[in-house]
């Protein structure tokens, strides 16, 4: 049975695609106004009404010249360390407590998981000052351990409680025949659980990647030596020499950000699906 | 027979115990070192005069006084800024991003498309994007201030006025809200269709749908985002750390901005932590609150049987 469609439905569609057409373009307009003013040369960005929509020339002698000023490839080495660190040890640990809390029966198992939960409504700025202050203790500030280390101690509630939603979803009749077959739960875990999780695994690692590469408030806090200094925090740090070249601090935050994009691209439906997954339940 | 059995259980069930902890292990250790040793420590800093070289000395609850009384710092206005901007900024997040997801949820071509490309502004860097919007609202030569000036409507000041600081704050927060927008997006297309088929027949219109069927079906997924929105919206401070840095006249000086500069400027560790505990207290206080009325507003299916 087919109906035929009223004309009002065909406006409504029209306006529908308008609307939200106008609202996509609202939204790519920061980062179009970024890669634009990141080719320009400097005074073309101070011209206004009418603006220049796109550079006359293309300027990648920006890009090095941003390069050059800021030690962005320095920066890049010490975030791909730092991150690399807490891919290592978010991925390992999380893995490993939401397989405890999902598949193994154990004493105190939900009061466990219940406080670790809770510690996602907990304000990170209550805890960050006695954080420092152990980690000034043990003279590690200004190194990259007080980045690295938290994440092999869980790697955060959210990641454990992402994993396990997912973990549940495994049915446990794989893991009897394979405990009928011999096998403890370590095996279990690395040949059984880990390689069906896949997506999920995938999901924890995009997000550990985005999250460490663009934190900021971190490294603020513990880093001192220039020499040190992750890409946020060098693209911070370049602000304050070079504030009134837009075109190179554009250059400079096309840099830092390309790769989260490029990431982003790739992952998108692993983390878009990762989102819902533990909104849903939550 | 039974006996052997029964040991064998016991057996078997202390060795989970000791699996189950060791695999949890390094969580509950972090749980440990990085939260709860954390906390108490913060609270007995909070009674201490202490800043980092010298020794903690116990003044009891002197901070806080010192706080509540205006003679610590600048707490109060601190507390103002970050109140107005929660209020204005959890509302704008969550209207915005329901709206996003009631027009992704429809039947639609290029859905997947739309919605990464409006999840994309929350996975770029705080700085990257924050010196983007700065550009983009400079008064002199901004973009926006190029179009207001076309559509003859007042220029604004943006970051630099005092009274437009914080709306511009929410306004570019609007823009990044691409995980809010997912979780919403989520929840509406749990929502089964029959509910609005009955509906249909029944001769209800868009309207009714919306408030019958949609809202208290997604009533769970929205006080999820409203709970993370508020604590979210109470702990904001890269944009006052990055564009503003308090500024102007400390319209902008959220709290944990306020709470940065005592521990890390001021050194006084003492007073950062009592802050520290106040916004826990806060936050804590609002949570329960809005769980307390939830009861009234949010719907679970078959809420009542469990």
């Amino acid at each position: 049975m087919k109906r035929r469609k009223k004309p009002s439905y065909y406006l409504n569609n029209i306006v529908f695609y308008l609307f939200i057409c106008i609202l996509a373009i609202v939204c790519v307009i920061p980062l179009y106004w970024m890669v634009r003013s990141s080719f320009m040369i400097n005074t073309d960005i101070y011209i206004m009404n009418p603006f220049v929509i796109w550079p006359r020339e293309m300027l990648w002698s920006n890009y090095a010249d941003a390069l050059k000023a800021a030690n962005f490839g320095r920066y890049a080495v010490n975030t791909m360390i730092i991150v690399t660190g807490c891919l290592i040890g978010t991925i390992l640990t999380s893995s490993m407590a939401a397989y405890s809390f999902s598949r193994i029966k154990w004493k105190g198992r939900t009061v466990c998981f219940s406080l670790i939960l809770t510690t996602m409504m907990l304000p990170g700025t209550v805890t960050l000052i006695p954080q420092f202050l152990i980690w000034s203790k043990l003279h590690l500030v200004d190194t990259y351990w007080p980045l690295i280390i938290p994440s092999f101690l869980g790697g955060g509630a959210f990641n454990i409680f992402l994993l396990r939603q997912f973990f549940l979803g495994i049915p446990k009749e794989l893991d009897e025949a394979a405990r009928i077959d011999g096998a403890g739960p370590l095996q279990i875990f690395w040949r059984i659980i880990l390689p069906l999780a896949k997506s999920a695994m995938v999901v924890v690692g995009l997000f550990t990647f985005l999250n460490n590469w663009n934190d900021f408030f971190g490294p603020i806090i513990y880093l001192n030596s220039k020499e040190k200094f992750t890409l946020a925090l060098g693209l911070l740090q370049f602000r304050g020499d070079y504030s009134t070249k837009w075109n190179l601090l554009m250059a400079g935050s096309t840099i830092v950000a390309a790769p989260c994009i490029v990431i982003f691209l790739i992952g998108q439906r692993y983390l878009i699906e990762g989102i819902s997954l533990t909104g849903l339940k939550a | 027979m039974i006996y052997l059995n029964r040991i064998k259980k016991i057996k078997n069930s202390s060795w989970n115990n000791i699996v189950g902890w060791a695999f949890a292990f390094p969580a509950i250790a972090g749980f440990l070192i990085l939260n709860l040793v954390p906390m108490i420590m913060s609270g007995y800093y909070s009674l201490c005069d202490y800043n980092i070289i010298g020794k903690a000395e116990w003044i009891g609850i002197h901070n806080y006084i010192g706080l509540f009384s205006g003679e610590k710092g600048s707490f109060w206005i601190s507390l103002k800024a970050t109140a107005l901007y929660a209020i204005m900024a959890v509302p704008a997040n969550i209207g915005f991003s329901f709206l996003i997801a009631l027009l992704l949820n429809r039947d639609m071509k290029g859905r997947a498309f739309f919605r990464s490309l409006f999840y994309l502004p929350c996975i770029l860097p705080a700085v990257a994007s924050s010196f983007v919007w700065i550009l983009l609202m400079n008064p002199d030569f901004g973009l926006f201030n190029t179009i207001l000036e076309w559509l003859h409507l007042p220029k604004s000041q943006f970051f630099w006025g005092k009274g437009s600081v914080l709306p511009s704050i929410v306004f570019m927060g609007i823009w990044s809200t691409g995980s809010t927008q997912v979780i919403f997006l989520a929840g509406l297309q749990e929502i089964p269709r029959v509910y609005y088929e009955a509906l249909e027949i029944d001769g209800g219109n868009a309207w009714h749908k919306f408030w019958k069927v949609t809202l208290p079906m997604v009533s769970p997924t929205l006080f999820f985002n409203l709970v993370m929105g508020i604590i979210n919206a109470l702990q904001v401070f890269g944009q006052a750390y990055i564009i503003t840095e308090g500024g102007p006249n400390n319209s902008s000086l959220f709290y944990v901005y306020e709470l940065w500069r005592q521990a890390f400027k001021y050194m006084d560790m003492g007073v950062a932590s009592a802050m520290a505990w106040i916004l826990f207290v806060a936050v804590l206080a609002l949570t329960a609150l809005v769980f307390g009325t939830s009861k009234k507003w949010v719907y679970y299916e078959g809420g009542d049987e469990s």
